[in-house]
């Protein structure tokens, strides 16, 4: 019964969604404040249709109520509670219900939170969110209706894949799709700016903090996967190149530079159309890593993926989108004057150039995913773009903006004399350049690539902290640190996210440089050393999970004869899924971790063992965390939450003629 | 689910990659094999390399570059025998041959594009300020000004 109140209430929804789309959107356009006001309710009540909707999803995975096909599918009455809710969306089906309810919500939260938008802003930007839902939840009921019914249930399930029962993957899906949806918000926001043909600094400011949020959830999102995949592939791996990765990887270089546009339309009035562009283009990059992702186009030789129907409707709904917004763009961009005046040395310029390094480096992503399906489609060349391509062709990218990121972060807006800018800057060179080469003389005869790592790095960092401390001004310094104490939210979240790139770019290069590998076959009570380490097999046995079957080895680890840990990565077999999957053990440390795989028994009764020393690989993931810290702190700056300058650009808004 | 499709992908069996029966005794060639092995392609796997890979191809491939290597072969001798055999499919990083060269240049085209289009721009932003700075009369007026 609840679970067809659920499919009922996400019928209504889609009804809702048709109403949402229309309704607000004609009103904007004859300037009927009743129709407007339409928009509102209707965001809030498909809000909450789609949540109940998914909450009946969610007791039917709960109670594992195996007349429901998803559930059969997905899942078995031993597998843990916690995996039996995440398991809603660890499947195509029940991940777009997750997907649909986000976009609700930003849809409802537009509705909620923007009071101090132009009344005729908000109610396109609502109706835009609305037909963005009317598409999906279409693409669900049409296409991947989660709640089809079996005529016979089975006792049981087929359980979730193993691979997924894993809390680092479990919470990955949110946070990433909060990322790919929220960049809706900021596409809704640009459609409707264009539609209204005009984008002026409140605009800025009211998309900003939209793209923050999805940014920082991408961030996360993305975090989370690699850190999984880190751990739970078995070889310590942290990116791939993988298409899919690179779906979600491409929506976060955008939103990263959108972000960074979208300050100089604040601040400066300039850069308006590009940033509108962006936008749009962002949110495009997230349309298509879903069809990436769902349509199997890239992945044609697994027969699973593949759906052709599924593929097609998605690459409409992109098409459509994307279409629709960037004709309008050709249309109405040209409405979209510059104020500011600014010279090529200044803020704005670094802010330009940061989002041509951006830009390009997402369009390299993309090329180089695309290229394989590109080159068998027109050339006839059946080929691979692996990561040593990606490595090769988006690495310098990033090293460019580690470079120009701390001089163009204190650059004055509108005219900057380089002398005068790099002056607080020097001290750090010099100790970006003395670490990097102590760095080189400690490592003898390996890569470049760490002392480039550390001497960035510590660019980066120190360049964040100068940012902060001049930002301070004169005076002594009690007066100092009772300035850097008021200093705005957004000025520390910039600083620090600026902190989060360089730890990452350490860790990214660290690891990579520096990894130490042992692979070998260990009788039991064998002794051997990796690094500086000193690792026993102690004891190999079979243990019996809730539902697998493991083969745990104990190990122990010595560091200067002193006992570190005792690691137990195990191997499971899932007998339900018929999968089995590796567990890494890990013992974690601030400057390395100790990495034990157990392998496969041998012939002469060994065991095969690898031993992975990973200098920092930490670091990585830190990094990212302090990246999305600083995008939280941005987030709560009391200029977003106040709106203070939107009401200020609210008067003359209303003495405009509509179009 | 976005990594859903890389799990099953990736996943037909754990990884484990190189075997210890696999290593070779002399820890330069083995070193080559493994920096080889990156390079190439597991044709039955998506994305991964043999060096990664668990597949029963990938160990046969690996132990054929080790094979190569054990004979004397140079690393460029090792490659071309494979895409000889198995086509550029196993080239991870695609050779920059023909309609490849559009791939590989890419990413300098886009960013002189890029660039040039920004220093266009932000020259063109400039200009106003010059412009702006003063007009006829404003000038004519500063000139009296500045007489007295």
């Amino acid at each position: 019964m609840i679970v067809e109140l659920g499919h009922f209430t996400l019928i209504l929804a889609f009804v809702v969604a048709i109403v949402q789309s229309i309704v607000p959107l004609v009103g904007a356009q004859k300037g009927w404040r009743g129709w407007m006001a339409m928009g509102e309710p209707a965001a809030t009540a498909q809000f909450l249709l789609v949540g109940f909707s998914f909450a009946a999803l969610t007791y039917a995975f709960v109670t594992s109520d195996f007349s429901l096909r998803l559930v059969v599918l997905n899942s078995h009455t031993l597998k843990p509670m916690l995996y039996k809710v995440t398991g809603v969306w660890g499947n195509h089906e029940g991940s777009l219900l997750l997907w649909i309810l986000i976009l609700a919500l930003f849809g409802a939260m537009a509705s909620w939170f923007g009071g101090n938008l132009p009344p005729r802003l908000r109610a396109r930007v609502i109706a835009v969110q609305g037909a963005i839902g009317v598409a999906f939840i279409a693409f669900l009921l049409f296409t991947s209706n989660p709640f089809l019914r079996l005529e016979i249930p089975p006792f049981d399930g087929q359980d979730l894949n193993p691979l997924l029962q894993d809390p680092g993957l479990a919470f990955h899906p949110p946070f990433l799709y909060i990322g790919y949806v929220g960049l809706s918000m900021s596409f809704s926001f640009a459609v409707a700016a264009l539609i209204e043909g005009r984008v002026d600094a409140a605009w800025g400011r009211w998309v900003r903090p939209w793209t923050l949020l999805a940014w920082l959830n991408l961030t996360i999102g993305i975090a989370l996967g690699s850190w999984w995949a880190y751990y739970e592939l078995g070889w310590g791996g942290f990116w791939f190149w993988d298409p899919v990765e690179n779906a979600s990887f491409m929506p976060w270089l955008l939103a990263a530079a959108l972000l960074h546009s979208a300050i100089v339309v604040e601040k400066r009035e300039a850069l308006k159309s590009w940033t509108i562009l962006l936008a749009i283009l962002a949110f495009g990059f997230s349309l298509i890593g879903a069809f990436i992702v769902r349509s199997g186009v890239l992945t044609s030789v697994h027969a699973f993926a593949n759906d052709p129907e599924r593929g097609v409707y998605l690459l409409a709904i992109t098409g459509i989108f994307m279409g629709g917004a960037l004709t309008l763009f050709a249309a109405r961009a040209g409405a979209m004057q510059a104020k500011g005046v600014f010279g090529l040395v200044s803020r704005e310029g670094a802010l330009v150039a940061n989002n041509v390094l951006l830009a390009v480096s997402c369009f390299v992503v993309f090329v180089g995913t695309i290229w394989p399906l590109v080159a068998e489609m027109f050339f006839d060349r059946k080929l691979s773009v692996g990561p040593p391509f990606f490595d090769m062709a988006f690495t310098p990218f990033m090293v460019a903006l580690a470079i120009i990121l701390p001089l163009g972060a204190i650059l004055p807006w509108k005219r900057a004399n380089l002398r005068r800018s790099m002056q607080p800057l020097w001290g750090v060179l010099a100790l970006a350049i003395a670490v990097g080469a102590l760095v080189w003389t400690l490592q003898t005869g390996r890569t470049i690539l760490a002392p480039i790592g550390a001497l960035l790095a510590v660019w980066l960092v120190a360049g964040a902290a100068v940012d902060i401390w001049t930002r301070t001004g004169r005076g002594e310094l009690p007066s100092k640190l009772r300035r850097m104490k008021n200093l705005p939210r957004a000025d520390w979240g910039k600083a620090v996210g600026h902190a989060g790139f360089g730890v990452t770019i350490f860790g990214v290069a660290a690891l990579t440089a520096w990894q130490i590998e042992d692979i070998r076959v260990a009788q039991i009570g064998d002794t051997y050393t990796v690094g500086n380490y000193e690792v026993t097999l102690v004891d190999v046995a079979r243990v019996q999970g809730s539902n697998y079957v493991s083969t745990m080895a104990q190990i122990d680890v010595l560091e200067n004869g002193r006992q570190l840990d005792r690691l137990t990565p195990e191997k499971r077999v899932y007998p339900v899924a018929g999968m089995p999957t590796t567990e890494a053990a890990i013992n974690n440390g601030f400057t390395r971790d100790v990495y034990v795989v157990i392998g496969d028994p041998q012939d002469n009764g060994g065991w095969a063992v690898r031993t992975f020393i990973k200098p920092y690989a930490n670091w990585i993931w830190a990094g990212a965390i302090i990246m999305a810290l600083g995008g939280i702190l941005s987030l709560t700056d009391r200029r977003f939450r106040v709106a203070a300058g939107a009401k200020r650009a609210r008067a003359p808004e209303q003495g405009m003629p509509a179009e | 689910m976005k990594r859903l499709l890389l799990v099953l992908i990736l996943i037909a069996t754990p990884l484990w990659a190189v075997q210890p029966d696999e290593v070779l005794d002399d820890p330069v060639l083995e070193d080559r094999a493994r920096e080889l092995s990156k390079g190439l392609r597991c044709l039955v796997c998506r994305n991964e390399s043999i060096d990664e890979s668990n597949a029963d191809l990938a160990k046969d491939m690996r132990v054929l570059v080790r094979e190569r290597l054990v004979a004397g072969d140079s690393d460029q001798d090792v490659i071309d025998f494979l895409v000889e055999r198995y086509g550029e499919y196993v080239l991870l990083t695609p050779s920059a041959t023909g309609a490849n060269l559009a791939l590989w240049l890419a990413a300098p085209i886009m960013l002189l594009l890029g660039g040039g289009i920004a220093v266009v721009y932000l020259r063109g932003r400039a200009k106003p300020a010059a412009a702006e700075a003063l007009s006829k009369d404003e000038q004519t007026r500063l000139a009296e000004l500045m007489k007295d």
